[in-house]
């Protein structure tokens, strides 16, 4: 599926990587990569966003980077190579986020730091990054980085709107508690929904694409 | 003191449950969870992994990365703490491989049976989710060592839980698409439903 190394690459390869890991090789819904982060902050859209911003841009660097220095690497250490430039990543955005938008590095709470962990990010690094050049190893972090914030996107928007009756913080569905007719599902706003959302989600597109496994 | 340790103890095993509460170590969560027998094997590993890098993450934090912790030597304007997150896992990668070798060597038993799965500890959140928690609640070393305990024990109990569930819905007959990794997310939704009855335990 992964397209060969050349020196030459054409635009439908670097189209494939792109959008590839958008719909057909989904990084959550077909390998069940990186849920562990996905769930967590998926209570309102803003947080999500911000999570999505943070894990494109660390698997970008990462790839790159790892992509560009992948001949120096000794095969045997290069897990801690790889940790240590993620690690080294994910510091910097984390620094920037609570520079920035300390209110939400709050709520994001832990999570920023667990990108590290993210087995997208891992992954990614081990299966492409070590084998490709750098300009393609950018394209398919992004490309991995946006399937993974499409799910993302997809489930906070349902869990903000259905929790909470609003999205990005605008109310859509006045709550009945403010003098409105929604009434707001707290569970959606619970760990458990974010389970079925996914589930369902799977089978969602797992029924669309009957032959992706 | 000791009820104290205790309340935290239940609460990092079912309050605030690593795998469903916090949705952490889920992709080892749900690649290993088919059989009863190798879910035990990864949870045992888990807790002792865990047990081991809070406390020494705890080390780590209050006497080299905390604001001031150089004092001693005369820098007491030092702040450090931003390099938490790489030490963290330097630790965690560190005792994962320290582990591995003092149990080919004392005990070859217990590698053979947990060899597999020491390496996935490594990028497994829920380790790495604890430590950086403790460092946020900013617990002492005596807590932190209880914390790593009950939350590696939580984790443990969840995934045998739920392989012991996936055993026998080998028997069920789920639609098409909802097969496999469907059906399994939605068994871990209605498990942290249950679990989520614990969170009204005020201790």
């Amino acid at each position: 599926m992964i397209p060969d190394t050349k020196p030459g690459w054409t635009g439908g390869q670097a189209r494939d990587l792109l959008l590839g890991p958008i719909f057909d090789r989904n990084p959550v819904t077909c390998h069940v990569l990186g849920v562990c982060s996905a769930l967590a902050v998926t209570t309102s859209l803003q947080t999500a966003l911000i999570m999505c911003a943070a894990v494109i841009v660390v698997l970008c660097g990462s790839n790159t980077a790892i992509s560009a220095i992948r001949h120096q690497i000794p095969p045997s250490i290069r897990i801690i190579v790889q940790m240590t430039v993620i690690a080294s990543l994910v510091i910097v955005v984390d620094q920037f986020i609570k520079a920035y938008a300390f209110d939400l590095s709050k709520s994001l709470s832990v999570f920023v730091g667990l990108i590290i962990t993210n087995c997208i990010i891992m992954g990614r690094a081990e299966a492409f990054a070590m084998k490709n050049p750098p300009g393609l190893s950018l394209l398919d972090g992004l490309g991995n980085g946006l399937g993974y914030s499409l799910i993302l996107l997809t489930v906070a928007a349902v869990r903000e709107l259905f929790g909470a009756g609003k999205l990005f913080g605008y109310t859509l569905l006045p709550s009945a508690y403010e003098g409105g007719w929604y009434m707001p599902n707290g569970m959606m706003l619970l760990p458990p929904s974010a389970f079925f959302i996914i589930g369902l989600l799977i089978w969602a597109m797992r029924s669309l694409r009957p032959d992706k496994e | 003191m000791l009820e104290s340790y205790l309340n935290l103890f239940i609460k990092a095993v079912f309050v605030e449950n690593m795998a469903l509460a916090f949705f952490l170590g889920m992709c080892t969560f749900l690649a290993v969870s088919k059989r009863v027998e190798t879910a035990l094997g990864l949870g045992i590993a888990v807790v002792t992994v865990q047990t081991i890098t809070v406390p020494i993450n705890n080390l780590v934090f209050q006497y080299l990365l905390r604001d001031g912790a150089w004092g001693w030597a005369g820098l007491p304007l030092l702040d450090l703490s931003f390099l938490g997150m790489v030490s963290y896992i330097g630790v965690i990668a560190a005792v994962v491989q320290i582990l591995e070798m003092v149990l080919d060597r004392y005990f070859p038993a217990l590698q053979h049976a947990l060899g597999i799965f020491l390496p996935l500890i490594t990028v497994n959140c829920a380790i790495l989710g604890a430590s950086l928690f403790m460092v946020e609640r900013d617990y002492g070393f005596g807590e932190s060592l209880v914390y790593g305990l009950g939350s590696g024990a939580g984790w443990a109990l969840a995934i045998v839980t739920l392989a012991a569930i996936r055993e026998r819905m080998k028997y069920a007959d789920p639609p098409k698409g909802l097969e496999g990794l469907g059906i399994t997310f939605i068994t871990v939704g209605l498990m942290s439903l249950g679990f989520m009855s614990f969170s009204g335990i005020k201790l």
